[in-house]
């Protein structure tokens, strides 16, 4: 009930496909996707093992929450170790693929070694095939997700794959589900490219039971009613989590131009006002919102670009609809390179969806480049005759296509801002921790963000933690290491359900133990949930501990510790890491050293 | 008074709580593959459209029954499967135009659209009002009404 109770293990090496049951201890101490996956990876490999060998493990998994009447219970995880990053890498996402898996009949999807050919998986219920994708490889996400609902001529199927950026190790390359959505960061994609996985298509007619339906169902309506009425769901229907720009650009903690500014002056031209007014020829951006499965919030942006745009004026095939921009792609399609153009950056969006990789970390490492341009450091002998300047929308969109199919200067783009970086020399302009790009909220102005991207166990994130009240109440680093700890904590708990963090401002813990309570046989309590979440957290820790992550890589780069903010709320602070870290460590009972105490571990059972 | 699903496709978002509630409503399983209505995106999402029975007076699928498995219930109008005398031929699958009645292999049965006895929780459960259920003789009184506020005042004497 709830779970499904089954794994499938798919051995690429061997060609081997079989269900075993799941392991209910694990799933009683670590619930599901995030959490669970994370257990079953720690116990399948090693995690010295290079990301992008065989020895390396992929997982998809599902929480006992997906594909139930649960507001949001369309999510997955992507848990493997990252290229980007050689930590745990963690992505979740949304669509209609993960709740198809579970609806199959599997909690969790294992993908082990590496396929001797390209090759694709079709699941429909207990019927797995490992099928041949020579025709597919080379071909973008939308062909081959179309290509496979034509050749098996089942348009039910929900898909999963990789473009050209996964197939040729691009390092933070992504795996897109349903034609838009993404299990985004640290590289999942390049590691599912690596295992010569290029799609896995899935059909499940098996559907979800709970542990006790009446009392499950009368939860889903309290639930969604708190939902329906709750402003910031409001908010993120309307606006989608794009609203954040106009926030971030007042506040001053929007990161422009590689994070030497807080504030873009071209915001007005990209926010969410500027996605519905009307342009010169009568253009909207925004078209409508849309839902991934089981949603009652529907935050996803679909747009399409003036027909007139330079970017698809000889390219009818992108005047369609698709995935619009959210707020981590405008932040960094646009304020940190400094662009301020909307179609361009629409366009720069569906070249990564298209393609297969992160906006976030592609974006990053354009602002890192477009640096060392005007610095002198790279020229147009290097960039394939593009003008890397700050705030150039064609240099944009040209080198998101190139990064996407894997030319020219794109390869290098390809890399990630940190080796992208090293290579020309300038490790000190890499905007990120642990390899990974930060996102879009700039650490000096919002302390709390800065400490849970230093700790973040997937390299720079926004999404492992919440201290955004904390901060926006005080720009000081004053308590926010109990604020992040505790938040990290509960985090991971709602990133193992299968439900939405875009949830967790509304319901708070009261929803996710009430519908864990009613949909999972045995006690659900808020304190074992916690714990949940606590031991994940730590788990995860000890996963990159083994992987060779110290106390050293839990840093910000000089640019957020040394150099002022120029202007905003926090005009004038650096971030105060320095004095927070060893905070966290001991609220986390670690050691000085970051590393979890004997103490800590046995509480936990770990 | 019989009243009808009223299904505006602009409102939808493609979430699919219609098609979870009624697989559990039906079966008591959340199933999308066992729902008797459909969701269909187009456009990359653009346009999601939500898709059942419409409940025909003079039925394709009831008079194709050979065995006289679909009624016409008397109070909410809709027409129903007697699982209990199908046969599971399938006849009235290539009758139906819309292509709203279809076979389910786990029962040997065909799944149609019920009203859910005059409750149907397909729009308890959709979060936009993109599926209502309103009186049969008056399904256009709301776009009626639109239209009609949109008729120019009287210009000023």
């Amino acid at each position: 009930m709830s779970w499904q109770r089954r794994v499938l293990r798919i051995d690429l090496t061997k060609g081997t496909a079989e269900a075993e049951a799941l392991n209910m201890e694990w799933a009683n101490a670590y619930l599901g996707e995030r959490g669970l996956a994370t257990k079953y990876l720690m116990e399948n490999m090693d995690p010295k093992a290079d990301a992008m060998g065989p020895d390396n493990v992929l997982i998809f998994a599902t929480g006992p929450l997906t594909g139930t009447m649960a507001s949001t219970s369309g999510r997955y995880a992507v848990v493997t170790k990252g290229p980007l990053t050689n930590c745990i890498a963690c992505s979740n996402s949304g669509g209609k693929f993960g709740a198809e898996l579970k609806f199959a009949g599997y909690d969790l999807l294992i993908i082990e070694g590496r396929a001797a050919e390209p090759c694709y998986l079709h699941i429909v219920d207990d019927k797995v095939e490992i099928l041949p994708a020579g025709d597919l490889w080379g071909g973008s996400v939308w062909e081959t997700e179309a290509a496979i609902k034509a050749k098996l001529q089942n348009p039910a199927l929900k898909i999963a794959s990789i473009g050209v950026a996964g197939e040729r190790g691009v390092f933070y390359a992504c795996i897109i589900n349903d034609l838009h959505r993404a299990a985004g960061r640290s590289g999942v994609g390049a590691v599912m490219g690596s295992k010569n996985l290029k799609a896995i298509a899935v059909h499940g007619t098996k559907g979800v039971t709970v542990d006790d339906p009446k009392a499950f169902m009368a939860v889903v309506k309290d639930t969604h009613a708190q939902l329906a009425a709750s402003d910031g769901r409001k908010e993120l229907t309307v606006y989608g989590t794009h609203a954040m720009i106009d926030m971030m650009q007042e506040w001053g903690s929007l990161p422009t131009r590689n994070f030497n500014e807080v504030q873009f002056e071209g915001t007005h031209r990209i926010n969410p006002a500027a996605s519905t007014a009307k342009n010169a020829n009568g253009h909207q951006n925004l078209l409508t919102n849309k839902a991934c499965f089981g949603c009652t919030i529907a935050c996803g942006r679909i747009a399409h670009i003036d027909a007139e745009h330079f970017t698809i004026v000889n390219r009818p095939r992108y005047r369609g609809a698709s995935g619009g921009i959210e707020y981590e792609a405008a932040f960094a399609l646009g304020p940190v390179v400094g662009v301020d153009d909307i179609d361009a950056l629409t366009f720069a969006s569906f070249m990564t969806n298209e393609h297969g990789m992160d906006p976030i970390s592609f974006g990053v490492t354009l602002a890192a480049a477009m640096e060392l341009f005007e610095m002198g450091v790279i020229t147009e002998a290097d960039t394939d005759g593009v003008a890397l300047n700050f705030g150039n929308a064609e240099a944009l969109t040209i080198m998101a296509e190139k990064t996407g199919k894997y030319e020219g200067f794109g390869r290098i783009l390809g890399l990630g801002s940190k080796r992208l970086c090293e290579k020309y020399g300038h490790p000190e302009l890499f905007m990120g921790v642990k390899g990974q790009e930060f996102a879009g909220y700039d650490a000096r102005t919002l302390q709390g963000m800065g400490l849970g991207y230093a700790t973040s166990n997937r390299g720079a994130c926004h999404l492992k933690h919440d201290t955004f009240a904390a901060d926006m109440e005080d720009t000081s680093g004053n308590g926010k290491a109990q604020v992040c700890k505790d938040s990290q904590d509960f985090t991971s708990m709602v990133d193992s359900t299968g439900l939405c963090l875009f949830t967790a401002g509304t319901w708070g813990m009261e929803g996710f133990q009430r519908l864990l309570d009613s949909a999972c046989e045995g006690d659900w309590t808020a304190e074992r949930l916690t714990e949940i979440g606590e031991r994940v957290w730590n788990l995860e820790r000890q996963f990159n501990l083994a992987a060779g992550i110290t106390a050293d890589d839990d840093t910000l780069p000089k640019r957020l510790l040394e150099v002022p903010a120029p202007s905003g709320s926090a005009k004038g602070k650096v971030n105060e890491l320095d004095k927070m870290l060893p905070e966290y460590y001991a609220a986390r009972g670690w050691t000085a050293d970051g590393v979890p105490s004997n103490e800590t571990l046995a509480r936990l059972n770990l | 008074m019989q009243k009808s699903l009223l299904i505006t496709p602009e409102l939808c978002t493609s979430c699919l709580q219609c098609e979870m509630a009624c697989s559990f409503e039906h079966g008591g399983v959340f199933n999308p593959a066992k729902s008797r209505i459909k969701v269909f995106e187009f456009e990359h999402g653009r346009r999601a459209i939500p898709y059942t029975c419409t409940q025909c007076a003079e039925a394709w699928c009831m008079h194709a029954c050979p065995v006289e498995a679909i009624t016409k219930n008397p109070e909410t109008g809709a027409m129903e499967v007697i699982d209990a005398v199908c046969v599971g031929c399938k006849v009235c699958t290539i009758a139906c135009p819309f292509g709203t009645i279809n076979y389910n292999a786990d029962t040997g049965k065909v799944l149609k659209c019920d009203l859910c006895g005059g409750d149907p929780k397909c729009v308890e459960a959709c979060p936009t009002a993109a599926i209502v259920y309103v009186d049969s003789d008056w399904t256009g009184y709301d776009r009626m009404r639109s239209w009609a506020a949109r008729t120019d005042p009287q210009p000023a004497s």
